[in-house]
């Protein structure tokens, strides 16, 4: 009965709280559930109801596609080299400042979205699919580069130690002992990550860095929304393909 | 050991390692040229200029009071876009999830097979559900922006519906999967669906449920930020503002800003979920 009775106030409490929020919104719902919106929406609607299909704007499409692919896997790629490079250091094995020094790297890498790496890797190289590259490249190394640590740091230290032991060198060491005990869990990682990112690309494109959200971008602040709902089509497509590729992938991978 | 003959020791990796790395290589270039790969234009010298001058304006941060007022407001409706919509999430998903999951479903008892009506009327709201969810929340708030003009409404609206699809299916998925006996007993004893969900289903689940919902209001967050950028209100918004005319002062501000929200609405998270379980 107490935990009911614990229940009911934390409900009440997030009421509240809800009801605060509510508050301090600037309450636009009007304008929200009005007859221009409802007359803008049903514009929006009857223009994706029809999708554009002429050739010339497919074959931007289908090239908008192939940049978004291209701007998600060259950026988890090198992601991955980044990731590892500064992974060795985290994983605590050149001693604890440069553990510390390369964990607070990454956290500042993982903490600021994609999509403001987006921002500011415009500002930096122009508008296009470069600027989305490098903002997923910078992010993803954020991810995958705690993630390697982690892994690094779990893996059983006596291949390694053995090697050494016999005197082989650290590198050959970590390359033939470390390396490959982690590497599956390396690439699932990655994989997953990489699926992540496909997403993160097509959407990227609304600042600006290329890929199939730059051009929906362009074609909703025309109002073009039979262009728009194709490009729309093309993402969720391109999404569902690349989620049963990977999955495809990691039965393969882990079987 | 002896070799005989050329014979040396070989790495018995080597060859798979080299067509992988082959593939890898091939597939390097198109990737190169699609993307306009190009690490000169990051060094070149208008956009080290421009850079160098974006990054230099970042210290110190702005602290003027003024701005730091603006901020905070700006986080708070931050908090408050990702809480709202959550709470229509939980409006869509819980009705759907009620109707769509199958342990509530009265003709599988008997017969062992759901009948053909409830059985599309699932199968339909299920599909509502994957279509709500996969157009990404950022896309839902740049059509509501142009629908409906620049604000907090466009955010709310935007996490409702792609977050009702996410926690509809999440919520199916953890009903489903609960211990279920006690409902199916109600049912089997005449108790209509509502009740079996009421003091059976709901009581075993809720617990995941809620611990669930908390977690996706901690993405919402986080979302309601990047959303900003497209014109749907809070701290991103002001943040494309600031970036937008280089005042690197105040990104770094809310930069600063947004890490400490994300890092609150974390511990607030976890803080809950041990709380329940």
């Amino acid at each position: 009965m107490r935990l009911a009775w614990g229940g009911l106030a934390g409900f009440a409490a997030a009421l509240l709280f809800l009801a605060l929020c509510v508050f301090s919104l600037s309450g636009d719902w009007a304008s929200f559930f009005s007859r221009t919106a409802a007359v803008k929406m049903g514009e929006f609607v009857q223009g994706f109801a029809r999708p554009a299909v002429d050739a010339v704007f497919l074959q931007k499409l289908a090239y908008a596609t192939l940049e978004t692919l291209a701007i998600s896997w060259l950026g988890t790629l090198i992601a991955c080299v980044g990731g590892l490079l500064v992974a060795l250091p985290a994983s605590g094995r050149w001693g604890r400042v440069a553990r510390g020094l390369a964990r607070m790297l990454l956290n500042m890498l993982r903490a600021i979205p994609e999509l403001v790496w987006a921002v500011m890797a415009v500002i930096a190289v122009g508008l296009g699919p470069f600027a989305g590259t490098l903002a997923l490249a910078v992010h993803t190394t954020g991810v995958l580069g705690r993630l390697f640590a982690e892994s690094l740091e779990n893996a059983p230290p006596e291949p390694h130690a053995s090697l050494r032991r016999h005197g082989i060198g650290a590198v050959a060491s970590f390359w033939y002992a470390t390396f490959p005990q982690v590497l599956p869990q390396l690439m699932s990682y990655s994989m997953y990550r990489w699926e992540i990112n496909v997403r993160a690309a097509a959407i990227l494109g609304v600042v600006g860095a290329g890929g199939l959200g730059q051009m929906l971008h362009f074609h909703l602040s025309l109002f073009q929304t039979s262009e728009a709902a194709s490009v729309l089509i093309a993402m969720i497509v391109l999404v569902s393909l690349v989620d049963a590729l990977s999955n495809l992938l990691r039965a393969r991978l882990t079987s | 050991m002896h070799l005989a003959g050329d014979h040396k020791l070989r790495d018995p990796a080597w060859h798979g390692r080299v067509t992988a790395a082959v593939v890898f290589i091939a597939l390097l270039f198109p990737a190169g040229y699609l993307t306009e790969f190009n690490p000169a234009t990051l060094w070149g010298d208008a956009s080290l200029n421009a850079l160098g001058q974006f990054l230099g304006s970042f210290f110190p941060p702005e602290t003027a009071p003024d701005f730091l007022r603006l901020v905070i407001e700006a986080a708070w409706k931050t908090v408050a876009i990702a809480t709202v919509g959550n709470a229509i999430a939980i409006a869509i998903a819980l009705p759907a999830a009620l109707a769509a999951t199958r342990i509530l479903s009265i003709s599988r008892i008997a017969t062992g097979r759901m009948a053909a009506l409830p059985a599309v009327i699932r199968t339909a709201i299920r599909w509502l559900l994957i279509f709500l969810r996969s157009i990404p929340e950022i896309v839902w708030a740049m059509i509501f922006v142009r629908a409906v003009g620049l604000g907090d409404t466009a955010g709310v609206m935007a996490i409702g519906i792609t977050y009702g699809g996410m926690l509809g299916k999440v919520y199916i998925e953890i009903l489903e999967s609960a211990d279920n006996q006690a409902a199916t007993v109600l049912l089997q004893n005449g108790a209509g669906r509502l009740q079996a969900f009421w003091y059976a289903a709901l009581p075993v689940s809720l617990p995941e449920l809620t611990s669930y919902t908390i977690y996706r209001w901690e993405c919402a967050i986080r979302a309601s930020v990047v959303m900003g950028f497209v014109g749907a209100g809070g701290l991103g918004q002001q943040m494309e503002l600031s970036m937008k005319m280089l005042a690197g002062a105040e990104v770094l501000t809310m930069l600063l800003m947004f890490v400490a929200l994300v890092w609150i609405a974390d511990l607030v998270s976890a803080l809950l979920r041990k709380v329940l379980s």
